[in-house]
């Protein structure tokens, strides 16, 4: 195969390709959780309400899928635009690596090809098909869209956990596919995101209802539209602690210097404590706080366990730290947060059968979307920030990927403004189609307006 | 074949589906833009609506089905052509947003002036994406891309004549398939009226791009002489197809033929697109660099092609079900 000679890209161009990625990234993935999960409440409700006669759930099933039309069709543009990206920014990883993380690409493409069709038929064939054909179309696009995170998480994850090729003389050679998408990452990180994204939809659409009690509509129609994405994000919370959790362990034995960038953990040792808040100055965690031998126990159940720390690291094969150390302790108070709100439904519905009557719970519900979100944020800043300076993790700096064609910051601004007008403009659509009867999903201008 | 060739066959079946059919979705904006008024256009916005809303999100997938199949099987062949031409795939990037966000806005909208201007931002992106992904074809074609990361001249290798050429190929392609897609839709809806304007249209479309086609020819003559002599010598069957074919469909349009118009139309791009590697073949970026020179390794072509091919079953039934579903329906809706 062909060698690609390239003349290095200038710090500024680097960086600027680095905040491109990051934003249009960060952006798409709000819009991929809700893909991801939305689909499965509003093929719930629309069951239920065909089983139970509830004409709540039909309008509720209708509404969410208006507001899923519009952001599937935003959520596939803003992925279109990524798999751009991945060439305009960093030819260098996909001229080299292209072949070895194809696949799980590749995977995806049908994935999303699968998603979009259904899509179109579950939202414009809802009056034309019988109700069961409807559903089993709905249910397909449910299928497609785990499945099109699965894929593209594993492919992330080969970047974290590069495997199934050979570098002979600085050339890749050997490609084994499968065992690059099969890598030992996949499983805890297509796991996590998926959790995810049912969390964010859950919470983000239970959210909007909550602040639609809060103003005093306390009809069957909110309570529904709050407890049917709530009590699903609320129930994988708890299990989204525990595979965070396996996570965190998974980096102390795979790739150990993300998980002292985490901690900001200098020195490898045994009773190592877990350092809470705090940040990373002068070259030490100050001001944090520290639960004595808890990182070896969590890492290895003994205060024994050795933990390694940066001192192995070389001094240029770190990573920023506080970002990292940061978006980790975010991350996780949001995910005990969210797991004691749904603690507080659990226990008031198991005793009076009814949702908790402070309106905290309201205005915590109202937040948790919100919250979820940042959550999610976090996450990939402590993932991808944690992974620098690699692009694929000890095989490829990201400074070695990047395009070395001058004037990348132009894209960045472009990007900044065009994705500002857009979340403008869909904030703004979506809070009018709030606003809207309940219509079928369907109708739009053509239908409904004369001149 | 090898794989390779196999995948590059495939990819280039991708190619020209997303030519045929998401093309044809950027034409109905084209039309949108040029449908008049409010109230003079609204019939003709109401009927494009209705054809692509179903479907636009599913002939979108065809694009990343090209790109992600290039990056995977001709790894160096995508990383040269993505940073050399960076700014008109930007650019590109940019329009499928605008297109695809100010679509569904629209829609989800009620109010006149936000039908305004979604639709405008809707028009205008699905006529400036074609273009700029026509410039990048004409850049590859004419050999302004070598092989290497931003090897190329990062301005001339995509604002040069057969460039330009490509793109105004792009938007009057997607405009004539538009046109002449449209004519048959409407005619299902009982709206001959309505048929009749978008067959004008696609007369006048057909016309106006011979005539683009002709001055082409000595374009590329002067601009790109290797493509020039690959397309009148061993593409020329292909070449004298598209010609035979361009010109049935205007004869059927005239006739009022339209579900014929409509293969001849398809025949005729399609054949224009598929001129072009079997003018060049084996040669992927001009002058070096072939299919073998830039395949990715056996194992990984292998696993791609069985991916694909494993794929296909699953979405051909599933594309057929689309488009049966809201082709059928609209006959009955007319009943």
């Amino acid at each position: 195969m062909l060698a690609l000679p390239a003349v290095a890209a200038t710090p500024g161009d680097l960086m600027a390709a680095r905040g491109q990625m990051a934003f249009s990234l960060g952006w798409h993935i709000i819009l991929a959780c809700f893909g991801v999960g939305m689909p499965a409440f509003t093929v719930f409700a629309e069951w239920r309400g065909h089983r139970t006669g509830n004409e709540d759930y039909t309008r509720l099933a209708h509404r969410w899928a208006k507001v899923m039309g519009v952001l599937f069709a935003v959520g596939a543009v803003s992925g279109t635009i990524l798999s751009f990206e991945m060439g305009l920014l960093w030819p260098g990883l996909m001229g080299t690596y292209g072949q070895v993380l194809g696949l799980p690409f590749a995977l995806e493409g049908f994935a999303f090809f699968i998603e979009a069709i259904f899509v179109g038929i579950y939202l414009y064939a809802w009056d034309r098909l019988p109700p069961h054909r409807h559903l089993l179309a709905g249910l397909a696009v449910c299928v497609a869209g785990v499945a099109s995170a699965f894929f593209v998480v594993s492919a992330n994850a080969w970047m974290n956990q590069p495997r199934g090729f050979d570098l002979v003389n600085g050339k890749v050679t050997h490609v084994r596919p499968w065992k690059a998408m099969f890598n030992p990452a996949m499983p805890p990180q297509a796991l996590h995101m998926i959790l995810a994204a049912f969390m964010v939809a859950g919470f983000g659409i239970a959210g909007v209802y909550a602040v639609g009690m809060l103003r005093g509509r306390r009809d069957r129609y909110h309570r529904i539209g709050l407890l049917l994405p709530f009590t699903a994000a609320a129930i994988v919370a708890p299990v989204q602690v525990v595979v965070g959790d396996s996570m965190a362990r998974f980096l102390a034995t795979d790739q150990p210097p993300k998980l002292a960038a985490i901690e900001g953990l200098n020195h490898t040792g045994s009773h190592v404590p877990l350092s809470i808040g705090g940040a990373y100055i002068d070259g030490r965690m100050r001001y944090a706080v520290r639960i004595p031998d808890a990182l070896s126990l969590l890492v290895g159940y003994r205060p024994g366990t050795v933990v390694q720390g940066l001192d192995k690291v070389p001094v240029a094969d770190r990573a920023p730290i506080n970002p990292v150390h940061l978006g980790f302790q975010v991350m996780v108070a949001i995910g005990f947060g969210l797991v004691l709100l749904g603690a507080w439904l659990a226990l008031a519905w198991w005793r009076r059968r009814d949702l908790p009557r402070s309106r905290w719970f309201l205005r915590l519900t109202a937040i948790s979307g919100l919250a979820s979100v940042v959550a999610l944020e976090a996450g990939w800043v402590t993932t991808e920030v944690g992974r620098q300076p690699w692009i694929v993790w000890q095989h490829q700096r990201t400074a070695d990927a990047v395009n070395p064609a001058p004037g990348l910051w132009v894209g960045l601004v472009a990007v900044l403004a065009v994705y500002t007008v857009l979340t403008v403009a869909a904030v703004y659509v979506l809070r009018h189609l709030g606003r809207q009867p309940v219509t079928a999903p369907q109708e739009g201008w053509a239908e409904e307006y004369t001149p | 074949m090898t794989s390779a060739q196999f995948l590059l066959a495939l990819a280039w079946a991708g190619i020209t589906m997303y030519a045929l059919l998401g093309g044809a979705d950027f034409g109905g904006g084209f039309w949108d833009a040029l449908a008049g008024g409010p109230r003079r256009g609204f019939a003709q916005r109401r009927l494009i609506e209705h054809s692509i809303g179903p479907v636009w999100e599913a002939n979108h997938v065809w694009l990343i089905f090209v790109i992600v199949l290039f990056w995977t099987c001709f790894p160096p062949v995508f990383a040269s052509v993505a940073s050399t031409l960076y700014i008109p795939l930007t650019l590109v990037a940019f329009g499928i947003i605008a297109r695809g966000s100010a679509f569904a806005f629209r829609k989800a909208s009620t109010e006149l002036w936000q039908l305004r201007l979604f639709g405008g931002a809707f028009a205008l992106s699905s006529v400036l994406t074609p273009f700029f992904l026509g410039t990048v074809a004409g850049g590859v074609a004419s050999g302004r891309v070598p092989a290497g990361l931003a090897r190329g001249d990062l301005i001339r290798s995509w604002w040069n004549p057969t460039s330009i050429l490509g793109g105004v190929l792009a938007v009057g392609t997607t405009a004539y398939l538009a046109a002449v897609y449209l004519t048959g839709d409407a005619r299902r809806h009982g709206g001959e009226e309505l048929a009749d304007a978008f067959r004008r249209r696609g007369i006048i479309t057909a016309a106006v791009m011979g005539v683009v086609v002709i001055g082409g020819i000595f374009v590329l003559r002067h601009d790109a002489p290797r493509l020039y002599d690959g397309l009148t010598g061993r593409a020329l069957p292909v070449v004298i197809l598209s010609a035979v074919a361009g010109v049935a469909s205007l004869a059927l349009l005239v006739i009022r033929r339209y579900a014929v118009a409509r293969i001849t139309a398809a025949t005729a791009v399609a054949a224009v697109i598929w001129g072009w590697p079997v003018a060049q073949y084996p040669v992927l970026l001009p002058p070096h660099v072939t299919v073998a020179g830039a395949a990715a390794q056996p194992t990984v072509l292998h696993a791609t092609l069985a991916t694909v091919l494993v794929g296909l079953v699953l979405l051909v039934p599933s594309l057929v079900w689309l488009f049966a579903l809201f082709q059928r329906s609209r006959e009955a809706e007319t009943d």
